[in-house]
């Protein structure tokens, strides 16, 4: 056999392996994703399963009438309790705390994309990564040293209240706000901005006429990422909240989240009891609220015009 | 009242540190259509882009000289951009009509000037409509979303969008370069319906639309101005052998 030859069968006999190894890769690849995937799915379908299973027993094996536990004030842990209580302080903080953080973390992702592009990048970028990256404990040590005396001082009450609620869990949520507002805004075509500007449009009436209402669902959906991230919010809430059992009176009196029970009760339950099924219950309706928020936020996104 | 919407004198501008524009010296006529042509950054965007001051959009951008618009300096710094451009409209390359409704696409330019009254408002919608050739196609449907129509008729939205803030000049920077023959022809139709009433600077690429539409043509090569004259001369007697072979095809 030639030199020449020889070198041909080389190459050919490389090129073949390396065929078939790519083959090879191409299969492993694709089993690692795929089993990615189904771990995925099948992890969010046990959890929905074994909540809907651990939360309904309350109804079914328990015989709590469902309408009494969801409109019922009293939580003493017999089967005579409702969690309208928290149910409220859920939805207050969720609320409160998006009415904080909207305007602020709207107001930023302007600043940074549409007034001070380059300090919006060199400072509040990073300084909106910071807030995420701060455990939610920290806040709650922040809030209750610092939010509660301030209320406490100035405004009335204990401190512990729905209001230092509303500021700490405003401020958690501020960066998820921003970020998702800025990106919202950034994706607004350059074309629309030069027809408001070529139509003699300033630069407050181009952001206010034009891109606000053309990032609108963009920033609906921002708020209700928050409002989700809020609603499930546990250990900073449960720090400033009070956790009071009861509806609050005024924004400043103490109220509880169906996340500050779960984490306060649950250590005092008896497995397999009526209490412990009732806090059950109350993580399902954790559950069932954030696929609402998701459904929410499809149905927002779907509406974007742009 | 002069004959002339600009005159512009001793024009250079400048991206940062490139020189883009190079002592242009131009006087537009009212109420005619002047075409500028030339090759692919020829600057002659960034030229048309000065004369509403929307080239400051960009950072760094610095422009010297001065640019008479119904004889006034539009670069003294006493000059605000915002009014300049309510009276001189402009029409982008791709059609860019607001995701709102047609009618409050017409009326935007009204709205922000706080033009409030109703049927003022209808009215100004209706003409601006009319005027562009677009009235019959949509009047059943102004409250509906103007992204939803074809590129031809959104391009003619812009148009009656920039008509509606009455302006006196409308700059159309390749106006025709995104959208199918037929509906460029009917924009062209359109460019030569406006003239009588307005002043009509259009950029364009295509040497057979400056012919069809024009009056007057400027042909720009690398940031200066090497010719402007009658349409008709410089497509059939050009006095600069660039312009020539430019227009013959040579290159660009």
């Amino acid at each position: 056999m030639s030199k020449a030859q020889n070198n041909e069968a080389v190459t050919h006999r490389l090129l073949k392996k390396n065929r078939s190894s790519a083959k090879r890769n191409e299969r492993t690849g694709k089993i690692i994703v795929f089993t990615s995937a189904a771990i995925i799915i099948a992890a969010t379908i046990a959890i929905t399963l074994f909540l809907g299973y651990k939360g309904l027993k309350t109804f079914f094996v328990f015989d709590i009438d469902i309408w009494n536990f969801l409109t019922s004030t009293t939580w003493d842990g017999t089967s005579e309790s409702g969690a309208f209580s928290f149910i409220f302080g859920s939805f207050a903080v969720t609320f409160l705390a998006a009415l904080f953080a909207a305007p602020i973390g709207i107001g930023s992702a302007i600043f940074m994309t549409e007034i001070a592009k380059k300090w919006g990048q060199k400072v509040l970028q990073p300084v909106i990564e910071i807030l995420v990256g701060i455990p939610s404990v920290v806040y709650g040590l922040i809030g209750v040293t610092v939010i509660v005396p301030l209320i406490r001082n100035h405004i009335g009450g204990l401190g512990f209240s729905l209001l230092a609620g509303m500021i700490v869990v405003g401020v958690m949520i501020l960066p998820t706000i921003t970020s998702i507002s800025a990106d919202a805004i950034k994706a607004i075509p350059i074309d629309i901005k030069d027809a408001a500007y070529g139509l003699g449009a300033t630069r407050w009436q181009t952001i206010y006429k034009v891109i606000i209402p053309a990032a609108l669902p963009s920033l609906m959906t921002a708020i209700v990422f928050g409002m989700a991230r809020a609603f499930g919010e546990a250990l900073a809430i449960q720090m400033v909240i009070g956790n009071v059992k009861g509806l609050p009176d005024s924004i400043t009196d103490q109220a509880a989240t169906l996340t500050s029970i779960i984490t306060l009760d649950m250590p005092h339950t008896t497995y397999g009891s009526v209490h412990n099924s009732l806090l059950w219950s109350l993580g399902l309706i954790l559950l069932v609220m954030s696929y609402v928020f998701i459904i929410i936020i499809r149905v927002v996104s779907s509406r974007r015009k742009i | 009242m002069d004959k002339y919407s600009y005159e512009v004198e001793n024009m250079n501008l400048w991206y940062g540190e490139h020189q883009a524009l190079y002592e242009i010296n131009m006087k537009i006529p009212k109420n005619k259509v002047t075409a500028i042509i030339g090759p692919s950054g020829c600057g002659k965007s960034t030229f048309l882009k000065g004369l509403n001051r929307m080239v400051e959009m960009v950072p760094g951008v610095k422009v010297a000289g001065k640019i008479k618009y119904n004889g006034e300096d539009i670069l003294n710094p006493n000059y605000h951009p915002e009014e300049l451009r309510t009276k001189v409209g402009m029409v982008f390359q791709h059609p860019n009509p607001f995701p709102k409704s047609i009618y409050e696409n017409v009326a935007f330019g009204a709205k922000i000037q706080g033009i409030r009254n109703k049927s003022k408002l209808e009215g100004l919608v209706e003409k601006s409509l009319k005027r562009a050739a677009i009235w019959d196609e949509v009047k059943d449907r102004l409250n509906t979303s103007a992204t939803g129509l074809s590129g031809g008729q959104q391009q003619r939205i812009c148009i009656a969008r920039a008509i509606a803030n009455e302006p006196d000049v409308i700059l159309m920077d390749e106006p025709t370069s995104a959208l199918d023959p037929i509906s460029t022809l009917r924009v062209e139709e359109l460019i030569q319906q406006l003239k009588e009433h307005y002043t009509i600077i259009i950029v364009t690429h295509n040497m057979q639309q400056a012919s069809r539409v024009s009056d007057k043509t400027a042909f720009f090569l690398n940031g200066e101005l090497v010719e402007f004259d009658d349409t008709d001369r410089i497509f059939s007697n050009p006095g600069d052998k660039r312009t020539e072979d430019y227009i013959s095809g040579r290159f660009g």
